[in-house]
């Protein structure tokens, strides 16, 4: 066997004291395959060995949680015998070299994170972030990789038969090298139902199902921790490609196996495929496992150990069943067309055996592999920033409001993205109360009458300004999106989308986002179940903005949603929060500085959680009560922008506004102050009192009008425009920068 | 009144339709599997939407060699109620028991949308309950809905009055807006929206239990 050399341990990515860690754990050198498994599952995507230290500081638990982070996805209660199994992953670094397979797979993985918890996936959104469609340089490609990925995401989650609810798609020239795809996924299944991944009872057989392993995927772990180069291009074959029906056959047969009460433990195969699954699997049951390659199943002829072992190839699982059951699991497999093989067995020694035909190729500890990767402190001093604290002079020009809401409205964060989600099947298994388009989506539960509502945020510009403030923003918003529907936000999951943690100012992003999200979870009562860190996201130096994605997921009664939209002419248009507040500095990360001033300066909105938590509380009764026609909470874009979301509906009723505040007019109509939640009622004083109740503003600004859409100040008009036209703008956008 | 749905591997509106059928329409439904050489004793069939077999080749292609589809070939020679749903409509033009054939969409994106359909004709078991000219709000979901045939086919269709549904606004480029059609004998039909999903009130629309409800008067009529 050839001698490890430097060179190779410096291709796994392996630092020289990570190798003498290798040597003294195993007391020899390691093989060359053992160093491949170990160069993975130290890999920073499997370890989280720099974010590590500091994600303990997030709450994980509550009554509901029945599984926080370290399975394959989170668990809560939602009643009546039932839970909800749900988790985001991201699928960056190879959405960016394959778009449409790098996003397929990456919905893929997560489904099977999904059902090998035993839970029945019902939902998937999407978060994604890409370079800016118009940019006369990056433009072309950006447009490539969007349209990659949004047909990547549809093709799988169709042909699987997973909706597609909801979701959210930002434009930013940070990721012009570096889009982000980040995927969540909810199932639902009865509490009694609940497989975990782990191994035991010593001599059970250990199975593999699915697809024939291949050498598609070798080392995706390590690609994607790694700062892109020019180099990364020639990656390509690194990406694995996506079979949507095998998965189908695969969730299916995975479910109906799981009835026959054979199955011990299972867990699926993605990063670091067959070695992360078995060290896993034995590490967390405190067994040993043993497995023999000859006897997996094989696409082509001359795989080395190494990448049998190493290869990410998609649509497998592995799983521990009880020993003289395996006919029963195996009679499943095969009705569902699917290959399934006993290739090894649990021991008593606690060691990850890998032979090859009868020959050792690679023994390890299981617990050395799978726990006992190195954590590191890295040095943290200020979060990177680059932009200024003042407004630039263009900040104070006065404009035309008509046109500023247009270009707001237009322009790629804000307009409509139906374009996006129509291509999305939406509507299968027909349970989708509320889709996308909403502030959360809603799915029913059929068997219980519950509904479960959840939602996706994210925004790197208030991070970028303020990583920890930013944080809580966003945990803030993703609540009052969820309490807005009439949800009780219970758990949440969140994809922590940073640069390289090597540089200190980078680190420091990641710590504060980590302890302001760590600070508003736990005051938000919404612990965080399991998740996702996605490091070294720079191309060639550039790091992207500190960009935390959060899944917060609530539960309601299944009834009609009340929507976002205005119903019905001349009904009281009430703003709960109140007009809210903000200066020129805290306008510097708003969609008007963005779209309008196209600058970026100063801080993100300022929050009172106190205030914010009193909101949602109210928000969540008055819906609940029945008391409006609409309701829609102030995010991207401020009060003039979700009034025009408002009026979007087919209903084509708009609204005349009238506002009494001393606030400049781009201050009052943009500014993105939170705690705020737009109410369209023919029962204002209800709607008063429940507000007064809970000792917060509800402010009667206006009334619904069809086909209008007017805001004035102290009786001056600041927008006055033609509804349709509005719309058509908004409708319009995406497509228009598509076709730049 | 007893439905079969045939259930393909990866046929995934297959529980929707039993949902319609059981919970929304109070009718009974049994699920086929696709490897049956019988149905059994139901009364009509489903062919319910999904991706059969991942349509990986052509849409339904794989799925017209089903044994299944010996079984309803004859159940549906005998006179037998069928509906193809989406991919069921693209299995049965594939299959050859209704004319034409289902390519790309226009856009060449897949389209999920809430359409506006057109009752072209009540003389058929599955719009009897409906009125001429009746707008029914049902979803569309589909990649490869637009529906193609010769011009003497399309004539043919008009002039037997097989033509069951028309787009209002033509999502998909289908060819003079058919949205679903008939066989010669009328007790075969393929509609590319989903009327399962417009089945129950919560999901917005309740427009596709005409459908349903029409099969089930049709064969109480010829079953009395």
């Amino acid at each position: 066997m050839s001698a490890i050399t430097p060179e190779m341990v410096a291709a796994h990515q392996l630092t020289e004291a990570e190798y003498q860690k290798i040597v003294a754990i195993l007391g020899r050198e390691p093989t060359y395959t053992e160093l491949g498994i170990f160069g993975v599952m130290w890999s920073e995507h499997c370890s989280y060995k720099s974010s590590r230290l500091h994600l303990k500081k997030l709450p994980t638990r509550s009554k509901v949680v029945v599984q926080g982070p370290g399975e394959n996805a989170g668990i809560v209660d939602i009643g009546d015998g039932y839970a909800i199994a749900f988790k985001i992953e991201s699928h960056n670094h190879p959405s960016f070299i394959e778009p449409f397979q790098g996003a397929a797979t990456g919905v893929g993985g997560i489904l099977r994170d999904i059902f090998t918890m035993g839970a029945r996936p019902i939902a998937v959104m999407d978060a994604l972030r890409f370079g800016p469609l118009d940019d006369p340089e990056t433009g072309s490609r950006n447009r490539r990789i969007l349209t990659g990925v949004v047909a990547g995401i549809a093709h799988y989650g169709n042909c699987f038969g997973v909706p597609t609810v909801g979701g959210e798609t930002q434009f930013e020239a940070s990721y012009s090298g570096n889009p982000l795809v980040n995927v969540f996924a909810l199932g639902v299944f009865k509490k009694s139902d609940i497989f975990y991944a782990r191994a035991a009872g010593v001599g059970n057989p250990v199975i593999y199902v699915g697809a024939k392993t291949g050498k598609d995927g070798i080392h995706g772990a390590s690609m994607a921790s790694a700062e892109f180069t020019e180099e990364s291009k020639q990656k390509r074959p690194n990406v694995q490609v996506g079979d949507p029906f095998m998965e189908k056959l695969l969730l299916e047969a995975c479910l109906e196996a799981m009835r026959t009460g054979a199955i011990v433990g299972i867990q699926d195969m993605g990063a670091a495929g067959l070695t992360c699954s078995t060290c896993e699997m034995g590490s967390r049951g405190n067994v040993g496992i043993e497995i023999d390659l000859q006897y997996v199943p094989q696409r082509e002829a001359g795989m080395t150990p190494y990448e049998i072992m190493l290869s990410e190839s998609q649509e497998r699982m592995l799983l521990v069943a009880e020993k003289g059951r395996e006919e029963e699991v195996f009679a499943v497999f095969r009705k569902w067309g699917l290959d399934a093989a006993t290739i090894g067995v649990v021991t008593n020694d606690g060691m990850l055996r890998v032979k090859d035909h009868g020959r050792v190729v690679a023994e390890i500890p299981n617990r050395a592999l799978a726990d006992d990767a190195p954590i590191y402190d890295r040095p943290y001093t200020k979060p990177f920033r680059k932009a200024p604290m003042e407004p630039p002079p263009g900040f104070y020009v006065p404009r035309d409001y008509n046109d500023c809401l247009k270009t707001i409205l237009a322009s790629g964060d804000v307009c409509s993205k139906r374009w996006i989600w129509e291509q999305y099947d939406y509507q299968v298994r027909t349970n989708t109360l509320e889709g996308p388009g909403g502030d959360a989506a809603i799915v029913r539960i059929k068997e219980t009458g519950k509904s479960v509502a959840m939602a996706l945020d994210g925004n790197g510009r208030y991070c970028h300004l303020d990583p920890r403030e930013g944080a809580k923003l966003l945990v803030a918003e993703c609540c009052r999106n969820l309490s807005t529907v009439g949800a009780l936000p219970v758990a949440a999951t969140n994809n922590l989308n940073f640069g390289n943690p090597e540089r200190p100012e980078i680190m420091a992003q990641l710590v504060e986002t980590i302890e302001g999200m760590a600070e508003a979870c736990a005051f938000f009562e919404t612990p965080i179940t399991g998740g996702n860190v996605s490091l070294y996201n720079e191309t060639l130096g550039e790091p992207i903005y500190p960009t935390p994605v959060l899944g917060i997921v609530g539960v309601l009664e299944t009834r009609t949603p009340v929507g976002i939209h205005f119903r019905n002419d001349a009904r009281v248009v009430l703003l709960l929060g109140g007009l809210g507040s903000s200066d020129p500095v805290r306008m510097g990360g708003t969609q008007f500085a963005k779209a309008v001033v196209q600058a970026e300066w100063g801080l993100p909105p300022a929050l009172d959680m106190e205030y914010e938590k009193r909101v949602q509380a109210a928000v969540r009764e008055i819906v609940r009560e029945g008391l409006v026609e609409s309701a829609h909470d102030l995010s991207d874009g401020g009060l003039a922008v979700a009034l025009a979301e408002c009026s979007f509906g087919e209903a084509g009723v708009g609204a005349f506004v009238n506002l009494e505040s001393a606030l400049d007019p781009a201050t009052l109509l943009f500014h993105e102050g939170p705690s705020r939640v737009l109410l369209s009622t023919a029962e204002p004083e209800r709607v008063e009192a429940v507000a007064r109740r809970h000792g917060v503003e509800a402010l009667r600004i206006g009334v619904t009008a069809a086909g209008r859409f007017r805001i004035s100040n102290h009786g001056a008009d600041l927008v006055n425009l033609d509804l349709p036209e509005l719309k058509q703008v908004w409708e319009n956008g995406l497509e228009n920068l598509l076709h730049a | 009144m007893k439905f079969g749905v045939i259930v393909f591997p990866g046929s995934n509106c297959d529980h929707d339709a039993w949902y319609a059928i059981t919970r929304n329409l109070g009718q009974q439904a049994e699920m086929i599997w696709h490897d049956s050489a019988t149905l059994g004793d139901v009364d009509a069939v489903i062919l319910p939407g999904g991706f059969s077999y991942g349509d990986y080749l052509r849409c339904g292609a794989i799925a017209k060699f089903s044994p299944v589809m010996k079984a309803v070939k004859e159940f549906a020679a005998a006179g037998g109620l069928v509906a193809g749903i989406c991919n069921g409509f693209q299995i049965l033009v594939e299959s050859g028991l209704l004319p034409g054939a289902l390519i790309r969409n226009r856009n060449l994106r897949f389209i999920c949308r809430t359409v506006d359909l057109e009752v072209e004709t009540t003389n058929s078991p599955f719009t009897c309950n409906a009125t001429q000219g009746q707008i029914l709000r049902i979803p569309i979901a589909h990649g490869e809905g637009c529906y193609v045939a010769d011009e003497r086919t399309l004539d043919e269709l008009e002039a037997e009055d097989r033509v069951l549904f028309r787009y209002v606004d033509n999502p998909n480029g289908s060819l003079r807006n058919i949205a679903g059609i008939l066989n010669r004998g009328r007790n075969v039909m393929g509609m590319m929206p989903h009327p399962e999903r417009a089945s129950d009130p919560l999901m917005g629309s309740t427009d596709g239990l005409v459908i349903l409800q029409s099969m089930v008067s049709a064969h109480a009529l010829s079953f009395p």
